[in-house]
């Protein structure tokens, strides 16, 4: 039985927010950090609060912090001794594992996010624009009212047009793969699997294989949490737009170039069911358009490249245990949309997601180590994930096709990772826990 | 590290020799639980050597016909490994009974360290290694301590060779099917 009383409502629900804001704070001083989550810690809502009042709330909150933010909210050695080793290091200290390589170094992220005094982050997805001012002076008040609480930086988030449907900077239709959780009453659209054991995402239930993973201790801080790793990643969409005019002559291969880097199409369309030409309808339809799988109806890749996005992140039947990789996927865009005649404006734009799982490193590092950033990935030899993959020019994206296949060589990076974090996301016992420590308490 | 840890050429027989603990210095790449070990000519590989605890002899020749009817009943057990070989030695030092279990596959042992695990578990792999001298008890829950005890129990080699070097399985299986489909055209064309 999920307690979604206690659950952070961003791990069970989506919000249906256009706007919203990230703030990346750091406590100075212990007792100031526990004033200022005292007080956030009433507007963060639970899944239940989330689910019952959708239609009426304006805006959704989610608080969590760093290792390093536990102990500066007072938590004893002994407590954080007990966090798995990946998220006491932290994911600066995890880069080469990660592929944060090269442009994506942590010697070149922004917002302070590779500082080691990065503790915590407030998470506001809001309805509007108004609601997130409204918001933001709220908590300018909380931040006056808390002694040595320091905002080193802050992200604006923006959805792009058109406003109908989830997509990023660089058009393609998002959340369509999201896993569905066992005792969550959701049904998964066909082709997706069976529902996955809450263990995989929430600390303190059983997982896939029957246990719930090691908790950290106390339980109370533990139960109903999860880990967050957050990821800004920039997404360059007019190196985008011109590698898809300088690799195909019309604007019909143009779609299906961008098809074949992600494995579907941008409006959503699965080339697996898709091949040829796009279907928006199909793209659009939950019931068909996540139906498909690779082993028996690609197996070659001439649908779907076999170093696609989709079909390394999500690879289906053609992987094993990958039920034990899933994550959920959280997250909005950020900065001004690019219309498409425009030419490259150097304005920051691109994903600011969050990616929430049991365990760090065997999904969200696994995915990032194997899926994304293993040049054997499928025997592929010189490739990474076109999208997400740390790409540096010299690497390659072949494309299946009959007689003879199609290599790209010199792939561009299209995305420059700006920053990123490991987060915990307590429960909300877990919030009133430790804004009831005392300095006694660390050792 | 030499060149010829990153030069494929398989019609160029290659040996490599490798430094003391297993590593070139300053240049192992980490994974997601420590250092890689380095892939040679001979591919990725380790060599696990542990103590078996004694009177447990019988254990083993019991885990292979085991293993040998799993593999003949499902071929594919194993497949996810991206193994080559398999060796597992029994030898005797000093009167008493060690266990060598070596491998050669295409992927650092660091990437599917979870699944191995799930699949030792499985295949009953790991009741072979219970009969091991310093085997965590607690394995079923904690696969950590199962990495652990793999991690501590390898043995580096410090020279490796391969007569065809870096070619993968799949490789070498796509080139028999391309041999085999070539001689089916040519019965073809008889």
């Amino acid at each position: 039985m999920l307690e979604y009383e206690d659950i952070q409502h961003i791990l069970l629900t989506r919000a249906p927010a256009l706007d919203g804001l990230y703030a990346f704070l750091s406590f100075h001083k212990a007792d100031g950090g526990r004033a200022w989550l005292s007080e956030i810690l009433e507007t963060v809502q639970s899944a239940a609060a989330a689910l019952a009042l959708v239609e009426k709330e304006k805006r959704w909150v989610t608080v969590a912090f760093t290792w390093n933010g536990l102990r500066a909210l007072g938590v004893d050695e002994a407590s954080l001794d007990t966090f798995p080793e990946e998220f006491k290091q932290g994911m600066v200290a995890r880069a080469s594992i990660l592929g944060d390589t090269g442009e994506n170094h942590p010697d070149n992220w922004v917002d302070g996010l590779a500082r080691p005094d990065l503790h915590a982050i407030a998470v506001l997805f809001a309805r509007d624009a108004e609601e997130r001012g409204r918001c933001n002076m709220e908590h300018d008040n909380f931040l006056a009212r808390s002694d040595g609480v320091e905002v080193l930086s802050t992200l604006e988030l923006e959805a792009t047009p058109p406003f109908d449907y989830a997509h990023d900077h660089f058009g393609y239709r998002d959340r369509l793969s999201q896993p569905v959780i066992e005792g969550t009453g959701e049904t998964p659209t066909p082709g997706s699997g069976g529902p996955l054991k809450a263990g995989e995402f929430i600390l303190g239930y059983a997982d896939e294989y029957g246990l719930p993973g090691k908790l950290p201790q106390p339980e109370i801080l533990s139960r109903n949490g999860s880990y967050m790793a957050y990821r800004r990643l920039q997404e360059h969409v007019g190196r985008f737009r011109e590698f898809l005019r300088e690799n195909a002559a019309t604007p019909n291969d143009q779609e299906l170039l961008a098809a074949k880097l992600m494995g579907r199409w941008r409006s959503g369309a699965p080339l697996v069911l898709a091949p040829d030409r796009d279907d928006p309808a199909l793209g659009a339809d939950l019931q068909r358009n996540n139906d498909f799988n690779y082993k028996q109806m690609d197996p070659l890749g001439y649908a779907v490249p076999l170093g696609a996005h989709a079909r390394r992140m999500n690879p289906r039947d053609t992987a094993a245990n990958v039920n034990r990789r899933r994550m959920i996927r959280r997250g909005a865009t950020y900065g001004p949309h690019l219309p498409e005649d425009a030419p490259e404006d150097g304005v920051e734009r691109g994903i600011a997601a969050f990616i929430i799982c049991a365990s760090l490193v065997r999904q969200f590092e696994f995915a990032q180590n194997v899926w994304a950033n293993d040049s054997n990935f499928h025997e592929l030899g010189n490739e990474h994930d076109p999208i997400i993959g740390a790409q540096d020019g010299t690497l390659d994206f072949k494309i299946p096709k009959r007689p003879i296949r199609k290599k790209i060589v010199g792939l561009p990076a299209f995305t420059t990772l700006r920053g990123g974090a490991y987060f915990f996301l307590p429960g909300l016992k877990a919030l009133r826990y430790l804004a009831s420590l005392t300095d006694a308490r660390h050792a | 590290m030499p060149e010829t840890a990153t030069k494929a050429d398989w019609t160029k027989p290659a040996a490599m020799a490798i430094p003391q603990g297993g590593y070139f210095k300053d240049q192992a790449e980490q994974g997601r639980f420590g250092p890689i070990f380095p892939r040679t000519p001979a591919c990725y590989g380790f060599s696990i050597v542990a103590k078996v605890k004694p009177g447990r002899e019988a254990n083993f020749y019991e885990y292979a016909r085991k293993i040998e009817e799993t593999v003949a009943a499902q071929p594919d057990a194993l497949a996810v490994l991206k193994l080559h070989y398999l060796r597992w030695v029994l030898f005797p030092v000093k009167g008493e009974l060690y266990f060598m279990y070596q491998g050669i596959f295409d992927t650092d042992f660091d990437k599917y360290t979870e699944d191995a695990v799930r699949l030792f578990t499985g295949l009953g792999m790991s009741t072979s290694f219970e009969n091991l001298e310093g085997f965590p008890e607690d394995w079923k829950t904690n696969p950590g301590a199962f990495v652990k005890f793999v991690r501590e129990h390898q043995c580096p080699s410090f020279l490796e060779y391969g007569e065809y070097p870096f070619v993968s399985a799949d490789e070498i299986k796509k080139a028999l099917k391309l041999k085999a489909a070539f001689s089916n055209m040519l019965d073809l064309m008889q």
